[in-house]
């Protein structure tokens, strides 16, 4: 099978057929700066007219968008962890427990004493509480599941190696859906066409920034050149660890990962399954090859028991 | 900041990047505590108490910036020996007058000084009215507040009021009675326990922040405070900000570099309606508003001022300049520049004064333009009583709020308080063009005028706002035309001739900017508001924006990119006054005029060879006469800024320096104290005076307060914003992007409360005071913590404000719940109260009233009963 | 509120247990009966071969019209579960070897037409010629047709779909057979149906086989085919086939004993096909199946290269 559907692959758009492509662009979202401000959801539906997704409480944080989707093409995520002894101390501020200490200090009144098991904080304990926000969107793959899978072509490799849908010739067969490792892209029901970030294609082309990265305020998602990006990244978590926060990794950076490195990927604070994200997403097409042969095989077998179900006695 | 102004928190971002460590004190950890480096949980309402803590530290271990409180503030100033401190008092300070309810500021003065005017003199107190009961404060009960007079702070205009300029001093700061000794021994008992015991905030993280904060406030190294309606909207809210003024000039952390109070103000341009305000007594510029009873002529009316020290001792040019801006040609030295035009105030015009003024029928006609009171303000059942009670009501907005059609589904109507065929009112709705439809400028926190302009047209028969105005000004002034009366003269002179553009024949901006900018005699405009003339030759609509239109240019139109000038970016925008980024950064220069250290440098003194042509130089503008030398002394007799000395950097103080202590202009006490809220679970662990004295009640049968220390209201609320919704919601809830991300209104609790009341995430709360009970979604969360305070729990329940009967997401109104209660200086209402929360949805109808009924009958019976939520109940 | 543990043993973390990958939007039954349909029209078109080549008439028609009708309704199946109907006709615009839907409209496409004009001429006698052509190219199509439907659930991130790759094929041809055999052990002559019963044995024996294996091979991700109504409809659907190998396998030749073992063999056929889609939408919607492997494999690798790095050194 060739090495174009999975495995390291530098040159995604020389691979996809352009001989003449400007630099591959990309996100370096560094969720270590995210303020949960949202504003990133808010300016890619206001740009790229995504309708509404529902109206319901959620009851998960802050986070009433809860996935990615059709008609969500970013999508903050807000982790409430209490900071439980054995959890890893990120360094982070936690909620300290506000009068730990009021045991030496004594009560006010004496005849009352506290209960030594009920703590002040509540469930979390003295360790208090941690809220890690984090901007999820389409990774642009550079083996990207969705894009191969696709049967119409509707969805295409752009010059700038991102990953887009064309709606005009989707025919909402789905595919792309249960093929995507990281659950992005998905089928809207009143429309039947597939849709995801397109990382603003048409932004792109006119020399412009996406919409979320310009509306970030923190600049917790950086827009560039991935290479550039990447760089970037590696400063930035030798910063981190640099500080203590061991915690801080990269997540989709690695161009040797099971989809050969994401377009978008991640400066995360804790694993990734924390955040609603795989831990080690494969290209399933890396087992074409595979499952191809044992498909020809199987068939070959079916023919095997065809052919030998008329051996033998003529009844 | 996060949370309500995720935009400017990217410089704090920046600066964490940098270094910097960022605490955040809140009684819930929001998104800004997730990337601050230290969460400080406080209880709501507690905040005088923990800077106060603060205060004490930095003052019982000497980390003052000695040499910057010597030289800039009143440290030295020794104070009279009447004053008596709350520390005497049990929690008042001399001058109070039960009668009134009110302070008498006299013995709060500097010693040895002729007798300054009192802060209440431009505004005397109305007596005590029929609604006052005073009770002796020392007997610990509430005071029942009487109606006061006009804002005091604000009334005296931004320079705050007098005091004599020289008053006696002892440089070695040991004098009893000096500003210093007074603080020191006001804040002693604010100790690190007591900060705990009252706000719930552990002493090991007072510690943490108390040392980080003295480490980093010297010569190398400034801090900065920003703050927002956590401080303000309280009883107390004035205080907290003086207590974080205090700390702060101790800290040296004012007027240089880093330092600072940063105020994080709300709609955009909130800092522009105070600066040309839509306030009741104040004029453009804070200059006051005159009062009927006190400013017969423009003499009396600037006679406080005329012999004053620093800048406010040219208010008479200020003021004829404006009146010259208003009146134009009408306005001469014979008819004393028209000063008679201006209307007068007779006491306290606030908005929730004028709301009971409509419940009580002395309030006819209301505009409400930008505002949406039914959902946004304090208790909402008044707000939609006073409504109901107009004659007429004309609304100018973008979307039908609540306040446009409270007549037919507001809660009062489900409940049948109120009766759609019942209420007169008369209501006009006139669709308003947004920000995007029109052009003009917004002044931001920083006092930075920002030129926008217009992208779209406005739709349909949406109008801006300058348009709606200058157009009934023009229709009014056709009525009147002709008329003879006496009466009509000041509509009939006004200056009202703007040119108009565009397709909807739209006031130009550029000329209304240029008006407020001033022209001189040639008709050209001004460049700084020092050029203003008191003899009519000038004309300014707003003397502290003159310059904004200087050499004919819109500077608040610039922006030039940072890259293509200094840190201080002076070329991006326009910054009043005189473009000046840093307010009185002569501070940040030492008594000699050197940069307190090279790492801090910001504006100095260059000396020059040639006797006399040294001048004060950095990169900002200068907050100092230019070419005053750091040793000037000046005249005894001196007025004015001619009165500044060389090393008196605060040029707007009638003594140039930082006030620790205020000997007037507030009236509720020249030092913080700690109070609790109106509504409040426990005792004040300071004072038997429970809550600030002079605090603004409203007493109406509307407005019931909680009884303090209430086991039927036995949690603390407080009520805040989402980043997702804008504070009514009129403009998020209309909008789908918006609403699908916070698409109903919710409370947060503590999962300990949640345990004890039964509540479960995602389903649904009754939360009820005194005022009404509301229904909202419920949020457990760790994020809201159990305080423990003393030998008792208390638990917070947190409130976002922004839902209403409209919109693509309704929900009930937080306001509905909140009590009014007001700061006594400027009429802020307290974010805060007391609640009890249930499991479930809230009765409907009438059940609803009786369902209240039932519980202010309890709590009126329980009064003074130990609270059921301490831990071993 | 969080998804600490789901099941006690291998602790794993998830987003306020949501799950990571999308549930396929595929319909039911639209897909399950493709599946169905289009296996037993592949096996069938082998049988219509082997019954026109070895004189078996009555055979030959029955297995026609299955493979021809399969392919019918089939293409009726797909059509309908497409989000836009009106552009079925892209999926034919390229073709893309990445992609088994593409693939397999190729097959699909072509196999239809023929089995179509194979069964009209058999029927009608016209054209004989051109008919059996047609019937030898929808025989050669229909291995093909039968097994990629398992190259198309197998090639996504569905777990339980993607990680038994290897088996679903196999599993998919027996079940092929069993639905082709049985069908036409319901509807020829006992004379004539020994290959359908012979077919229908031998596709059970893969069928099973491919599912054990399967089941021991995938661990834990397996656990959907196990579990809940997926698992009960593959309990059901293996039963049933065993029985009715079993029955064929003893008394096959009885024609009542026949119809009841083939009716038996071609619902159990289906039921697999229900079972097969379901464990895969079960696994889509339960972060674990996604978490947990993906973890172990990740431990795996960091366990062989800390081996890797402990060799040299020594
Ligand atoms: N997204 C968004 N941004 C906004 C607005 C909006 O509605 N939405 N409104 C704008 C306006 S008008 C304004 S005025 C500003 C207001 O900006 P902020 O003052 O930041 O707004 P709030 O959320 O009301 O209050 C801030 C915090 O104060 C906390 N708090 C409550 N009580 C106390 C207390 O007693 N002490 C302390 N220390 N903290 C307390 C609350 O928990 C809350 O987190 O925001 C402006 N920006
Ligand atoms: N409990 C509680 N109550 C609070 C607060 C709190 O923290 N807690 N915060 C308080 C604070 S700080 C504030 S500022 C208030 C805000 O309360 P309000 O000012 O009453 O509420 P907004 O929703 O901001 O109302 C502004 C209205 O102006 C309209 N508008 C926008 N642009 C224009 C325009 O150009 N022209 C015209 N004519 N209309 C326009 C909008 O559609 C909106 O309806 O709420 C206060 N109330
Ligand atoms: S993340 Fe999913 S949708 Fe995006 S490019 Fe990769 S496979 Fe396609
Ligand atoms: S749904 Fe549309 S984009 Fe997705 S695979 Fe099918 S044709 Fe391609
Ligand atoms: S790149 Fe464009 S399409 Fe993609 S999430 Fe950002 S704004 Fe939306
Ligand atoms: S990524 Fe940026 S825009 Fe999005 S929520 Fe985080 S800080 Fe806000
Ligand atoms: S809404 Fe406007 S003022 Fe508020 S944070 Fe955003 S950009 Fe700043
Ligand atoms: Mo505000």
């Amino acid at each position: 099978m060739s090495n174009s559907l999975h495995g390291r692959l530098d040159d995604v758009q020389q691979d996809a057929g352009y001989d003449q492509h400007p630099p591959r662009m990309g996100f370096f979202t560094d969720t270590s700066v995210c303020i949960g401000c949202k504003a990133c959801e808010v300016a890619c539906k206001e740009w790229n007219d995504v309708p509404e997704d529902g109206m319901s409480l959620s009851g998960m944080s802050y986070d009433n968008t809860q996935a990615l989707g059709a008609s969500t093409w970013r999508h903050v995520a807000f982790v409430e962890k209490p900071l439980h002894p054995t959890t890893t101390d990120l360094g982070l501020p936690g909620m300290g427990a506000p009068g730990w200490d009021s045991h030496e200090n004594g009560p006010a009144s004496a005849a009352v004493t506290l209960p030594a098991s009920e703590d002040q904080g509540a469930e979390s304990g003295d360790s208090g509480v941690r809220w890690l926000m984090s901007s999820d969107v389409c990774k642009h793959c550079t083996h990207a599941a969705c894009l191969d899978v696709c049967p119409t072509g509707s969805l295409f490799r752009t010059e700038y190696g991102t990953v887009v849908v064309q709606p005009d010739i989707c025919n909402g067969c789905g595919y792309c859906v249960p093929a995507c490792p990281y659950g992005v892209i998905d089928v809207r029901k009143e429309d039947g066409r597939a849709f995801k970030c397109t990382l603003c294609y048409d932004r792109l082309k006119t020399g412009d920034t996406p919409a979320c990265a310009k509306a970030c305020p923190t600049e917790s998602i950086q827009y560039g050149e991935l290479d550039e990006l990447r760089a970037r990244a590696d400063k930035r978590v030798d910063e981190l660890h640099e500080k203590g926060l061991d915690v801080a990794r990269l997540y989709g950076r690695d161009p040797e990962d099971g989809v050969g490195g994401d377009g978008a990927f991640f400066l995360l604070l804790d694993e990734p399954e924390v955040y609603g994200l795989p831990p080690d997403p494969v290209v399933t097409t890396r087992d074409l090859g595979s499952i191809w042969a044992h498909v020809g095989a199987a068939a070959g077998a079916l023919l095997a028991i065809g052919a030998a179900s008329f051996v033998g006695r003529r009844r | 900041m996060a949370e309500c102004h995720p935009v400017g928190f990217q410089w704090v971002m920046e600066a964490k990047r940098k270094g910097a460590t960022i605490f955040h004190v809140d009684p819930r950890f929001t998104r800004t505590s997730a990337v601050s480096d230290i969460h400080v949980p406080i209880r709501a309402g507690t905040d005088i108490a923990f800077l106060g803590g603060l205060v004490n530290y930095v003052l019982s271990h000497e980390l003052d910036f000695r040499e910057y409180v010597v030289a800039y503030t009143n440290a030295a100033t020794i104070i009279g020996e009447a004053f008596e401190d709350t520390e005497d008092l049990d929690g008042l300070f001399s001058g109070w007058d039960p009668e009134s309810g009110q302070y008498d500021p006299e013995t709060w003065q500097y010693a040895g000084a002729p007798k300054a005017p009192a802060a209440g003199q431009r505004d005397p107190a109305q007596p005590a009215g029929d609604r006052a009961g005073a009770e002796d404060a020392s007997t610990g009960h509430d005071h029942e507040k009487t109606s006061h007079g006009a804002a005091r702070s604000e009334a005296a205009g931004s320079g705050g009021p007098s005091v004599p300029h020289r008053g006696e001093r002892d440089e070695t700061l040991q004098h009893p009675r000096c500003v210093f000794q007074i603080l020191k021994r006001h804040f002693a008992r604010y100790t690190p326990e007591m900060v705990h015991e009252i706000c719930g905030i552990s002493r090991e993280q007072f510690g943490q922040v108390a040392d980080a904060l003295t480490k980093n406030s010297n010569r190398e190294r400034t801090s900065a405070f920003c703050y927002a309606v956590g401080w303000t909207h309280h009883s107390v809210g004035v205080q907290n900000i003086r207590t974080a003024s205090i700390l702060q000039l101790l800290l040296g952390n004012i007027g240089r570099p880093g330092g600072g109070i940063m105020a994080l103000r709300g709609h955009a341009s909130i800092q522009g309606s105070t600066d040309i305000p839509t306030l009741f007594n104040i004029l453009p510029g804070y200059i006051p508003m005159p009062h009927a009873a006190q400013h017969d002529s423009l003499d009396d009316f600037v006679a406080a001022d005329a012999g004053k020290v620093g800048f406010w001792g040219n208010m008479r040019s200020y003021t004829i300049s404006l009146l010259k801006a208003y009146w134009g040609d009408a306005a001469t030295v014979e008819n004393d520049f028209c000063f008679d035009y201006l209307p007068r105030i007779t006491g306290d015009h606030s908005t929730y004064s004028t709301v009971l003024g409509q419940i009580e029928g002395r309030v006819k006609g209301y505009f409400l333009v930008g505002e949406n009171p039914a959902v946004g303000s304090s208790n909402g059942k008044m707000q939609r009583l006073g409504l109901a009670n107009l004659d007429w009501l004309v609304v100018r907005d973008m979307a039908m709020i609540e306040s446009a059609t409270f007549w037919k589904d507001g809660a009062e109507i489900a409940t049948g308080e109120l009766a759609t065929d019942e209420i007169g009112t008369e209501v006009f709705f006139l669709p308003a063009a947004s920000h995007v439809e029109k052009a003009g400028s917004f002044t931001q926190t920083q006092r930075m005028l920002q030129w926008r302009t217009k992208a779209v047209e406005p739709p349909g028969d949406a109008r801006s706002d300058l348009q709606f105005y200058y157009e009934l000004g023009q229709r009014i002034r056709t009525k009147l035309a002709g008329s003879t009366d006496e009466m009509d003269r000041p509509l009939l002179d006004l200056t009202w001739d703007y040119p108009t553009e565009g397709p909807l024949g739209e006031p130009d901006g550029h000329a209304v900017l240029r008006e407020i900018n001033g022209t001189g005699p040639d008709g050209e405009p001004l460049s700084a508001y020092t050029e203003l003339k008191d003899d009519g030759s000038t004309s300014c609509g707003c003397w502290i924006y003159c310059g904004v239109y200087a050499d004919g240019v819109n500077q608040a139109a610039r922006r030039k990119p940072h890259w293509e000038q200094n840190e201080v970016a002076l070329e991006w925008g326009w910054v009043w006054p005189a473009n000046r980024r840093i307010l009185y950064n002569r501070a940040s220069a030492d008594p000699d005029g050197k940069p307190w250290s090279e790492r801090k440098k910001y504006v100095w003194w260059e000396a020059s060879a040639d006797e006399g042509r040294g001048r004060w130089t950095g990169d900002d503008v200068p907050d100092f006469i230019a070419d005053r030398p750091p040793d000037h002394v000046p005249a005894d007799d001196a007025t004015g800024p001619d009165a500044i000395g060389g090393r008196d950097p605060f040029v707007m103080q009638t003594d140039g320096k930082g006030w620790l202590f205020a000997s007037a202009g507030l009236a509720d006490g020249p030092l913080p104290t700690h109070y609790e809220p109106p509504e409040s679970p426990v005792h004040n662990a300071l004072y038997r005076q429970q809550n600030n004295p002079p605090r603004k009640s409203i007493d109406h049968r509307a407005n019931p307060l909680n009884p303090s220390y209430s086991t039927v209201f036995p949690y603390v609320f407080t009520t805040y914003r989402l980043t997702e919704h804008h504070t009514a919601g009129a403009m998020s809830r209309t909008l789908s992007y918006l609403s699908e991300l916070q698409p109903e209104m919710f409370c947060e609790i503590s999962p300990r409360l949640a345990r004890q009341r039964g509540l479960t995430n995602g389903g649904w709360a009754t939360i009820v005071t005194s005022r009404t009970a509301i229904e909202a979604r419920v949020l457990v969360t760790e994020r809201l913590r159990s305080l423990r305070i003393g030998d008792q729990y208390v638990e917070q329940v947190g409130l976002p404000y922004h839902w209403g009967g409209t919109g693509l997401t309704t929900g009930d109104s937080a306001n509905d719940l909140v009590n009014l209660t007001l700061d006594p200086n400027v009429f802020i209402q307290d974010k805060v109260g007391t609640c009890d929360i249930q499991p479930g949805r809230r009765p409907r109808g009438p059940e609803l009233v009786s369902y209240v009924d039932a519980y202010r009958v309890r709590a009126r019976d329980d009064d003074g009963r130990e609270p059921e939520n301490r831990s071993d109940a | 509120m969080r998804e600490r543990a789901m099941v006690p043993e291998p602790e794993f973390e998830s987003y306020y247990g949501k799950q990571i990958i999308k549930t396929p939007t595929w319909k039911t039954p639209d897909v399950p009966i493709y599946l169905f349909v289009g296996g037993m029209a592949g096996a069938s078109a082998l049988l219509a071969e082997g019954a026109a080549r070895s004189g078996r008439p009555g055979l030959e028609g029955v297995a026609r019209g299955a493979a021809a009708g399969g392919a019918v309704v089939g293409t009726v199946a797909l059509i309908h579960d497409l989000g836009r109907p009106e552009r079925f006709l892209n999926m034919l615009r390229v073709l893309k070897v990445t992609s088994p839907l593409s693939v397999g409209s190729f097959i699909l496409a072509p196999f239809a037409g023929l089995s179509v004009a194979a069964f009209a001429s058999h029927v009608s006698g016209r054209v004989p010629r051109i008919g059996r052509l047609a019937g030898l190219g929808a025989a050669a199509f229909g291995p093909p047709l039968t097994t990629y439907t398992a190259a198309l659930l197998c090639n996504t991130a569905v777990p339980a779909w993607h990680e038994g790759h290897q088996e679903m094929p196999f599993l998919f041809a027996g079940s092929g057979a069993t639905a082709a055999g049985g069908l036409a052990m319901v509807l020829t002559p006992a004379a004539e149906n020994g290959p359908a019963r012979r077919m229908a044995i031998a596709g059970a024996g893969l069928e099973l086989a491919a599912a054990q294996r399967l089941k021991h091979r995938l661990g834990m991700v397996a656990e959907p085919y196990e579990i809940g109504r997926p698992g009960l409809l593959m309990r059901t659907a293996r039963a049933m086939t065993a029985a009715s190998a079993v029955v064929s396998l003893v008394a096959g030749r009885n024609r009542a004993v026949s119809v009841v073992a083939g009716t038996s063999y071609v619902a159990a056929s289906l039921i697999t096909r229900f079972g097969v889609f379901e464990a895969g939408l079960t696994s889509a919607r339960d972060p674990k199946y996604t978490v947990i492997p993906q973890r172990e494999r990740l431990e795996r690798r960091r366990a062989e290269r800390e081996h890797e790095d402990a060799r040299p050194a020594r």
